[in-house]
């Protein structure tokens, strides 16, 4: 084992020992390690007729009962079990936009701190401008743009997302900038790719994974809204989907509070036990910014 | 760049003349160069029609400003004054009890889609749910057929506010209220807090004179900076409850789709959110002395 690999499996073992003490942080963990679970079960322990329209046995806006623990929607299904179906779609939706949106907006950052002159410039404007427009009006009239699917959706929630990351990287690169090491590599005539990728994206890097989980939060929340507003695939019970679904078939003037409650209480756990992680996280990468 | 037929969009459910859509069609394979400056002309034009209601978008974007304007305004008043409060006491004391709890709820309604809460809020206290009777209209601005110019049709207006708004106060009072928190946590380690102790004032002189309008400042800014964020409540509320402003149409345009409608609206928003990220930038010369030199 080589001494960096050592070093990086010690300081990983710190990082982890910090966090098990950090009790907001772990209530998180635990909640996530529940939802993760049921996505990744959900195709093992619900069958799809479950999600078939013409497959529904119950009765519509059946309240909860023995059978339906959730009560049942507008065309018999189970609530139970299409919110299962749910938590696998919006955490996919939910990971892979903040997969793109952390792509961007670290190499937006640490090529907009690494260079100097026009071309860094140009960048920062580009970061300004996404942090300004309005981010629901652009998604909005992206998403109807390419059309509603579940792959439209994390493109456009991964391409409005970046800027605050970008930002956030190019200050950290700043200041990394300034560091010997990296003087030395230039002197032994490291390229910039070199520079960029060996010396400050590794130390860039834990911000960037405390800042991957504050990110998907927000991501979570944006694919509520816009599966809401029916820019996501009609087919696929996101947990915004449904939210649409309930309102469109007239829930709430019916007073089916089982049909909207749950949906909305998982958004809420899961968007709260990723921002719980993230401010744990970073409190232990970055402990002068979280004071 | 947009695909789809927009001629087909246009000429859904009505008897066009086929040689109208030629006519159209013509239009679209003009040069790259004139559609581009048609594009930029299109939206200071006052005779652009949306495609779904056959009528001026500017027209239709004129009548649905006030009530968006009368239901944010309300919300952002209300949210900042009851934020800023609650982030004062919970500052001021942090790791104390109100902190915690505040803390804590704040966090949650953080994580809280808006247009949830609206519905929650609608079943709860308009139909009446886990035994709470219906109090509050279902959704609209006011009672078909009342007169709105009359102090009785205000009222009116007044009580078909009230869910909409306090589902907007609500979300945005969190936001607030922990930026001004950690921004009095900060101030309090300052010298001139520990000078003004010295010189013998009372605790609460000390909040209320030094640390808090400093605190403030960072808040103020924020609160104009976050009407990006303040845009997204209003399309989703407004379209729950029915409220007939500038959200709701956002909505309407969206089903169609109406490309002219929506582009109006997207560039409405935007010259929204530049003008109030101005006058944050204005106010901040205004209210902190420091960065005038």
């Amino acid at each position: 084992m080589s001494i960096a690999a050592q070093r990086r499996r010690k300081s990983f073992a710190q990082f982890a020992n910090s966090f098990r003490q950090d009790r907001t942080g772990m209530t998180g963990l635990v909640i996530l390690v529940i939802f993760i679970a049921t996505a990744i079960l959900a195709p093992i322990l619900i069958p799809d007729s479950a999600l078939d329209v013409t497959k529904a046995d119950g009765g519509r806006f059946e309240s909860p009962s023995f059978s339906y623990p959730l009560g049942t929607d507008e065309v018999g299904r189970s609530i139970l079990l299409m919110l299962a179906w749910g938590t696998r779609i919006s955490l996919t939706v939910g990971l892979a936009a903040t997969l793109i949106s952390m792509v961007i907006g670290t190499s937006f950052g640490i090529m907009a701190g690494h260079f100097r002159g026009v071309g860094s410039q140009a960048l920062v404007g580009v970061t300004d401008w996404f942090l300004v427009i309005p981010f629901l009006p652009l998604a909005i009239v992206l998403a109807t743009v390419l059309g509603p699917s579940t792959l439209n959706l994390i493109i456009v929630i991964g391409i409005t997302s970046w800027a605050g990351t970008a930002r956030l990287i190019r200050a950290q690169t700043l200041s990394i900038e300034g560091r010997p090491y990296l003087e030395r590599s230039k002197a032994l005539g490291a390229g910039n790719w070199y520079q960029m990728s060996r010396h400050v994206l590794p130390n860039v890097f834990p911000l960037v994974l405390a800042n991957t989980t504050l990110t998907v939060a927000i991501v979570i929340l944006s694919e509520t809204t816009l599966s809401f507003l029916g820019l996501g695939d009609p087919q696929a019970p996101s947990w915004g989907a449904l939210l649409d679904r309930a309102f469109s078939s007239g829930a709430v003037s019916r007073g089916a509070w089982w049909y909207v409650l749950p949906p909305g209480i998982c958004v809420v756990l899961v968007v709260l036990a990723f921002t719980l992680v993230g401010r744990a996280m970073e409190r232990i990468v970055d402990p002068r910014r979280a004071s | 760049m947009l695909p789809g037929d927009p001629i087909g969009l246009y000429a859904r459910g009505r008897n066009q003349d086929p040689e109208q859509l030629v006519e159209l069609r013509r239009a679209l394979n003009k040069p790259l160069l004139e559609q581009f400056l048609t594009y930029l002309r299109n939206p200071f034009d006052s005779t652009i029609d949306s495609t779904r209601f056959s009528r001026p978008v500017w027209e239709m974007i004129g009548e649905r400003l006030w009530p968006t304007l009368l239901l944010l305004g309300t919300a952002i008043l209300l949210a900042s004054i009851i934020g800023i409060w609650i982030g004062i006491r919970a500052g001021w004391k942090p790791g104390g009890r109100f902190d915690r709890i505040s803390t804590g709820t704040t966090l949650i309604l953080y994580s809280m889609p808006e247009f949830w809460l609206g519905m929650m809020l609608l079943i709860v206290f308009s139909v009446g749910a886990f035994g709470i009777p219906g109090m509050f209209p279902v959704g609209g601005i006011s009672t078909p057929g009342v007169d709105t110019s009359s102090p009785m049709g205000w009222l009116n207006v007044l009580w078909h506010l009230v869910l909409p708004c306090t589902t907007l106060v609500l979300i945005y009072l969190a936001d607030y209220a922990l930026v001004m928190r950690s921004s009095l946590i900060d101030e309090r380690k300052q010298e001139y807090l520990t000078l003004a102790r010295a010189k013998g004032l009372r605790d609460a002189m000390v909040r209320k004179r030094h640390a808090v309008p400093n605190a403030l400042l960072p808040t103020v800014t924020l609160i104009f900076l976050s009407l990006g964020f303040v845009v997204t409540g209003a399309i989703t509320v407004e379209t729950v409850f029915s409220w007939p402003g500038l959200g709701l149409l956002t909505y309407e345009a969206l089903r169609g789709p109406d490309i002219p409608l929506l582009q109006a609206i997207f560039l409405m928003f935007s010259i929204a959110v530049i003008v109030a990220n101005l006058i944050a930038e204005l106010l901040y010369v205004v209210f902190d002395p420091r960065v005038r030199s």
